[in-house]
This record gives structure tokens, sequence and C-alpha cells, in this order.
């Protein structure tokens, strides 16, 4: 008997081109996802030395870091223009498929690769993007490249890469009413920390994920970069194959039943090991919200702030300091007290139908606070679509929201959503860093239907008491 | 790439614990096509006001650290975002190394792919040369052949990198012609694999 393996080796194996002793090993790369902002260098490079796109129909590109969100037929800012014109031009001379502005797949990357079927068990997909972990959710070995290697997928379909540690994320329990997904990823890199899948390729297993939906794996998925780890994955199952079937991109008929075939026997085999594990009851996942300026400052929303003097060391200490300084925030309030100013809905995290569904299910007739502006931005065309035929739209519309195009928006503020300086958002994306969604704003990262709770509420509230 | 073996150079001291991508370049400046230019941007919420005023505060304004070529940084360094920007900026503004106790992994080798050697010491290490530097003219020799870092007054220190970055880094090769020499292979990999 051939010895168990894990899913992650298994997908290794399969993809090695080519292995050298003592040196990473060349990989063969299945899907590789392209955006405006990442791109246009790894371009200029392969047109300076005469190279091609060696599998075009391998590639995909959209545009949405940049993109507006409003007005979107006319892109005032200059160099965003500059931006997609170039993603335009490049896609045309190589020959690339892109779904850019106006097209009726255009949408953030990580959200039109599962959407349109691109995304499938046993791929290797890169993206230079660091949150192409949310493709893993299907079971795929995915990670964010810098721009030189774009420009050597590009050019080769490969990259050099050493064989990574497997690290075990075991989820089990039962999650309570109201908590999401997103509490249990965000509990988890409070407990263990920002770095702990340093080096790693995570595998999320467990009851609670296999009764995730796919939506709620791709969330998971999505943050393991927050925790280090530069590829999250899930075992396929019945739940992947039930979202794949029927998909633009994802072969029908006979083709379909063989894929099937060949998708759930890359699960992970009962008797493998892993370089190293750790543990979560999901039982014991209460809704969070961060409090500082990484994931992993985060508490509990019954929590209090914390305080400096709680921690011994000295740079422990500093850190929380500097922490709350910025976050203009008192220790040992409560959380739930702080105002909050704008509430984004969005992102590669939360972006998808269910969440935007979870998120308008909270609304309940009522309305946005005045002190609140509140917006939404559905993760593509697609969704937006959707959302719509579901009136979605209007719920939102109505209780005070705005509803937006589909883009990056203000996770990361770079088309001109941006939170004011010292202002406050109840935010559904992943990073909470100093200036990420505009200089000085201060970010708390919470699941979709507490965002929308905290718009009604005017501050951060207990989804489970908010009724 | 330029090649980099042996680096001797001023020390600039960052005493922070996770210093993203977008503190080194903010999202504002990912804007442009080229990879040239990038240094005026390096750090700009900390080195500017929001009128573009230098901050006097933020210490990479000092005269003293104009020159500097060695940059020494907390823990999880280049977190965050993937962006290549991050090390341009950093190249461009006239670092060759960065040194950390700990690196996040995309930024790691996007600096190897620039040109920028990124040296892991332990964080013991790393604070005694943050104090250092924070108050003398602090020179540190990085020795990539010999895998050491040392100054002239008696610190000496040996650091691991993996074999294939040190070479790139030691022959400022361009990654993608050498790939190019193992054409043959990826396409008699093409001929069988699967992809639906
Ligand atoms: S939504 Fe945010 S995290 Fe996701 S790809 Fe866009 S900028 Fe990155």
């Amino acid at each position: 008997m051939t010895k168990p393996k894990t899913i992650i080796e298994k997908i290794w194996d399969k993809n090695v081109v080519h292995e050298i002793p003592n040196r990473p090993s060349l990989l063969y790369i299945d899907l590789h996802l392209i955006h405006e902002v990442t791109s246009p260098q790894a371009f200029e490079g392969l047109r300076m030395k005469g190279r091609k796109v060696r599998q075009p129909k391998r590639t995909f590109a959209t545009m949405d870091h940049n993109v507006p969100t409003v007005h979107t037929n006319v892109i005032k800012d200059e160099i965003s223009k500059l931006q997609m014109d170039t993603l335009r031009k490049n896609c045309e001379e190589f020959d690339v498929p892109l779904a850019g502005m106006g097209h009726k797949h255009q949408g953030i990357v990580h959200v039109i690769g599962p959407e349109l079927g691109l995304t499938q068990p046993g791929k290797t997909i890169v993206c230079g993007d660091s949150h192409t972990s949310t493709h893993g959710a299907f079971g795929a070995l995915a990670f964010g490249i810098g721009t030189s290697e774009v420009e050597h997928v590009l050019s080769t379909q490969t990259i050099w890469q050493a064989k990574p540690k497997t690290l075990n994320v075991k989820i089990d329990g039962e999650l309570g009413t109201g908590v999401t997904a997103k509490d249990i990823v965000l509990a988890l890199i409070s407990k263990y920390g920002v770095d702990f899948g340093t080096g790693y390729v995570i595998e999320y297993t467990g009851e609670a994920i296999r009764k995730l939906s796919m939506e709620g794996r791709m969330t998971i998925c999505n943050m393991s970069i927050e925790a280090g780890a530069r590829a999250g994955l899930v075992s396929p199952d019945q739940t992947t194959i039930d979202f794949l079937e029927g998909r633009l991109h994802v072969p029908s008929g006979e083709e379909f039943e063989q894929a099937k075939q060949d998708w759930l026997s890359l699960a992970t085999d009962p008797d493998a090991t892993y370089d190293h594990t750790v543990t979560l009851n999901a039982s014991e996942v209460e809704p969070q919200v961060t409090w500082g300026t990484n994931p992993s400052q985060c508490i509990p929303v019954n929590g209090y702030i914390p305080n400096p003097n709680s921690k011994d060391d000295p740079n422990a200490q500093q850190e929380i300091k500097h922490s709350l300084e910025y976050m203009g925030l008192e220790p040992d309030i409560p959380i739930n007290s702080v105002p909050i100013e704008h509430v984004f809905i969005g992102s590669c995290t939360n972006s998808r139908l269910e969440d935007l569904k979870q998120a308008a299910s909270v609304i309940k007739g009522r309305k946005v606070s005045d002190k609140v502006n509140a917006i939404v931005v559905p993760g593509s065309q697609t969704v937006k679509a959707k959302a719509e035929e579901l009136g979605l739209d209007k719920e939102f519309l109505e209780a005070g929201f705005e509803w937006r195009e589909p883009g990056c928006s203000m996770c990361l503020a770079m088309n001109g959503d941006a939170v004011p300086p010292g202002e406050r958002c109840a935010s559904t994306s992943n990073r909470n860093f100093e200036g990420r969604q505009g200089a000085d704003a201060r970010t708390h990262l919470v699941s979709p239907e507490m965002a929308t709770a905290a718009a009604i509420a005017g501050h951060f509230v207990d989804i489970r008491t908010f009724v | 790439m330029e090649p980099i073996t042996q680096h001797t150079g001023l020390v600039y001291p960052l005493n922070r614990a996770h210093v993203d991508t977008d503190q080194i370049i903010p999202k504002q400046f990912l804007k442009r096509i080229s990879r040239k230019g990038f240094g005026q941007y390096l750090f700009y919420n900390w080195r500017f006001d929001e009128k573009d005023r230098p901050r006097e505060d933020f210490s990479l304004n000092q005269p003293k650290y104009q020159d500097a070529s060695i940059l020494v940084g907390g823990e999880n360094f280049g977190c965050g975002s993937s962006r290549e920007h991050a090390p341009w900026a950093l190249e461009d503004f006239g670092f060759r190394i960065i040194i950390a106790s700990s690196f996040a992994d995309i930024f790691f080798n996007n600096c190897t792919k620039n040109g920028i050697l990124p040296v892991v010491l332990k964080e013991e290490e790393t604070q005694q040369l943050i104090k250092n530097a924070e108050k003398d003219d602090y020179y540190l020799t990085v020795d990539l052949e010999a895998k050491e870092v040392y100054d002239n007054a008696g610190f000496q220190t040996t650091f691991d990198i993996a074999e294939y970055p040190r070479e790139m880094l030691i022959n400022g090769w361009d990654e993608i012609a050498v790939t190019l020499t193992h054409d043959d292979k990826i396409t008699a990999f093409e001929k069988d694999h699967v992809v639906y």
C-alpha cells in the first residue's frame, strides 16, 4: 500500500515538473489570475526581453483594485485609468482573456475565479495578490506571488517553490447561532497570532469546516495569509462538487463525472500526517471584533479593550499602546460601547451572494443610524446581478445603505473609496493595518451580520441578542 | 539584477514589529506602471504629513540616515500585501540589505528577486543592532558568501539562507532565463498533464 498523503502532497506530486536536490522544485501552474495593479511591470518585462505568454488560455485577467464603484463610465483618476488601459492593451497584445470594466464577469479576482468555475480542486493557482489563498477552499493549492514571479509564470507557466510544510488546523464542534466563518478565522488568528502559519500550507479540517458552505470556506482560506501562511485549503467533498457543477469553465457530461472522481480522490487520506497541528473548538467561538491594527488584536463582541499593563513583556505592552493610540481607544472599556461612523460590506473575504444575503437578513425593516455612512460593494457583476434579482439592493437601499458597483473599494481604499482620517469603520474585509482603509483610518474587522448590526445601532452589538 | 556578495553600509534602525508592505509603500503610489522611481514614496505616511511636509519626528528623515543601505527592523517584516513595489521602493531608496528576526514569505521572495538580501538574525541580535544604530553612525558588513554579519567593534554572527536565493543573489541571475533552460521538461510535462 502506498503511503497515505495529504491533499497538499498529492497536488504537489502531480504538478512538479523538475526536482533538483536541495533546491526548490519547478512547479507547474494550472491557473494564473491577473489584475491591473501587480501586472504592468511583468508585461513590460516580457516586452523588453521579447518573451511571450506561454499559456494565455491558462491565464485570466480582471480589473478590481482601482475600479470606481460609482459613475463607472467616467474614470476621473487619470493614473488609475492608465493602469486599466495598460492591462487592456497587455491582454490584447498577449492574447490573455480579460473580464475588464464593463464586462459582465468583472469583479474581485478572488470572487470571479470560483464563480466562473476557473478555480477547481487540484489546480495550482497563483495571482499577484496575497489573498489568492481564497481559492484553496476548493482544494486547490493557491498562493500569492510578487510581480517578478508574475512575469516568470507568464513566460514559463511554472514557478520555483520549496516543498511546503503542512499544518493541520482542525476545527471541530458546532458553530453557535449568529457566529460565522469570519468569526472562526478571527478567533483562530487571535488565539495563535499573525505568524503561526509562516512557512506552512494550512489544511483546514474538522467537522465545523465540513459543515461550512463554500462561501464560508472561502472566507476562512482567504485569511490564511493573515496567519502568515501563503496558502490554506480544504479537501474537496460533495459541497465542493455541488458548487462547481454547471459553472462556465467546469466540464459537463461525462467529462464532469471523470473530473468529479479525480477531484474527490484528492482529499487527504485518512491516515496522512502533518508537520504540525493546531485546534480550535467552534462551539467556543463568539462573534469577534478587532480592536487593534493587526487581525490578531481581536476580542469577542462582549469583551473589553485590553490594557497594556495586563502584559509583563515591555514589547507586548508597547505594541498594545501603539495600537490603542492609532485606534483612538481607551483601555478597559467595552468594545460594544465604541461608536462608529462607517460600515463597509465587501472585499474578497465577504462580498459573495451568501454574505450579502446574511447581511441583509439582519436589517428587518430597520434603518442605518444617521451617524453612519454604510456602503455595500458586491464582489462581482455576477453577485450584483443575482443580489438584485433577489431584491437585496432594495433592502439595503431602503435601510440607508449605498449599493455600489463591484470592486475592492474600501478594503484597501485605492479607488477613492476611503475612510477619512481619524474616523472609524466596521468592515467585513481582512486587514485592519494602519492606513489600510485610508490615511489614519480606524478599521474594525467583523462578519457581514455584525457589520449590518453595527450600521443600524451606530456601535458594535452582539448579533446574538440583536433581534 | 545587481549581484550581491559582500556589502558594508550604514545601518538604519526601525524598531517596529509587523511592518507591513502598505507602510513600506502606501497604496496611493501603486498606480505607476514602471519599476522605477518608488524610493521617494518609501514609508510615505511615516515620513510625510497630510500636507506632504517631512515629519521631523520620523527617524528616516534625520540627515544622519540619508546614506543608509542596511535596514534593521522588527519581527514579521514585510507582512500584508504581496506588492513588489515594497522592495522596489526600498531598493530605489538605497537599501540593499534588510535584517529582521523574521520575514513574511512573499516579501522575502520579492526581495531576493530584486537584488535585496533579507537576513534573518535572532531577535536579541536585531535588538542589539537597533540600539547600536540608534546611538551612533553604525556600519555593518554582510557577507553572503560566508553567511556572516559583523561590525568592527566585535559584533559577529552567522545567518542561514537557502542555497537557491543565495545563488541567485550572488550571481545576479535572471530567473526566467535559468528556467528556460528547462523548457524541454516543461513541454514534456504539459503533454500528459490534465487540467479540466
Ligand atoms: S478585496 Fe481587498 S484583499 Fe481582496 S483582492 Fe481586493 S484589495 Fe485585496
